[in-house]
């Protein structure tokens, strides 16, 4: 059972597909908050999924200035399906090759099904994890813990 | 998961009695093929635990992938402010499929409310204030899709179905 990188640890950078042709960097984002799911795959059979919900929520998320990413094993493509589907906002980035290997860099990766946990980090603007959760694969844990993350970020 | 205190107010939709030992909190999009289906599930609950259940709904509309969500929500509210929010209710639900505006000033056609005044209404965006204390106090209290059910404030991860709600109850009863 994996353990997700802890409070105070520095987030690990990566660089990985957003769509087929452009790459997004963690340390873009330097100097503003960042939220990162991981989660195990697009398209389940739900409307309120965790993307849809943080989609509807982001405009609270920006009020914090901070952004929120998505992560999951799917290719880029998928994920560009998936966000015009579900009219996503916000950058899906594709944990596709190698696979899995940023979500094990922060302790989010279920071996055996070969998919991300389903895992929230607040980054704070400097970088470091402030707050992280593992859900259970079959619980959407909401966004009720990453506000209550954003609210206690230092400014 | 920890129960957060969610308490039910006077501007809230309530069936059942304020004294019932069990609460049943639903947050809902009108738009919703899940809320739909749980929507009579609902009823069979509320007919199981008669006088020990008490229900409220409040909005949780995903505007961004349901667009006609806003107005249901909108139209309910505006039922409710001439007491047939239940009535208003059901009839979302049952045609959760085809909520455009021709649907919407028809049902407040349907239950003799004044159409102008709902047109008018949804211009002015009266009751977009309550949908979204609605939206971010759910948002708050850990509701994480729809629809989200709370038992006594605790977010019930199981299914929607009438037998995973009752056993859910049963354990708090």
């Amino acid at each position: 059972m994996s353990q997700v990188l802890s409070p105070g640890t520095p987030a690990p950078d990566f660089t990985l597909h957003v769509t087929p042709d452009q790459c997004l960097s963690l340390a873009e984002f330097r100097g503003k908050p960042v939220i990162l799911a991981f989660y195990p795959a697009d398209w389940s059979p739900v409307c309120g999924d965790q993307m849809v919900l943080y989609n509807q929520i982001r405009p609270e998320f920006l009020k914090h200035g901070a952004e929120v990413l998505g992560v999951s094993v799917d290719g880029a493509w998928c994920h560009q399906a998936f966000a015009k589907a579900r009219n996503l906002h916000f950058p899906l980035l594709a944990d596709f090759e190698p696979k899995g290997a940023v979500s094990k860099s922060y302790g989010a990766y279920r071996e055996g099904d070969g998919v991300s946990e389903r895992a929230l980090f607040v980054i704070d603007k400097d970088g470091v994890i402030f707050w992280s959760y593992r859900s259970p694969l079959a619980v959407n844990p909401g966004a009720d813990g990453i506000l209550d993350a954003l609210e206690r970020l230092p400014s | 998961m920890a129960v957060s205190k969610m308490p039910v107010t006077s501007s809230d939709h309530v069936q059942g009695d304020a004294h019932a030992p069990i609460t049943l909190v639903e947050y809902g999009d009108y738009e919703c093929p899940y809320c739909a289906a749980a929507h009579p599930h609902v009823k069979l609950v509320q007919n199981r635990y008669g006088r020990q259940l008490r229900f409220v709904f409040r909005h949780f509309p995903l505007t961004e992938i349901h667009p006609n969500a806003q107005s249901a929500a909108e139209s309910a509210e505006f039922a409710g402010v001439h007491g047939r929010f239940w009535e208003m209710h059901d009839l979302l639900f049952e045609n959760h499929e085809r909520l455009g505006i021709e649907f919407l000033f028809a049902a407040v056609r349907s239950l003799g409310l004044s159409e102008t005044e709902f047109r008018d209404a949804l211009a002015k965006g009266t009751y977009t204030s309550k949908i979204r204390d609605d939206f971010l106090g759910g948002v708050r209290h850990g509701v994480n899709g729809t629809p989200a059910f709370f038992i006594n404030g605790r977010r019930h991860d199981g299914a929607f179905d009438f037998p995973h709600l009752a056993a859910a109850i049963d354990s708090q009863l």
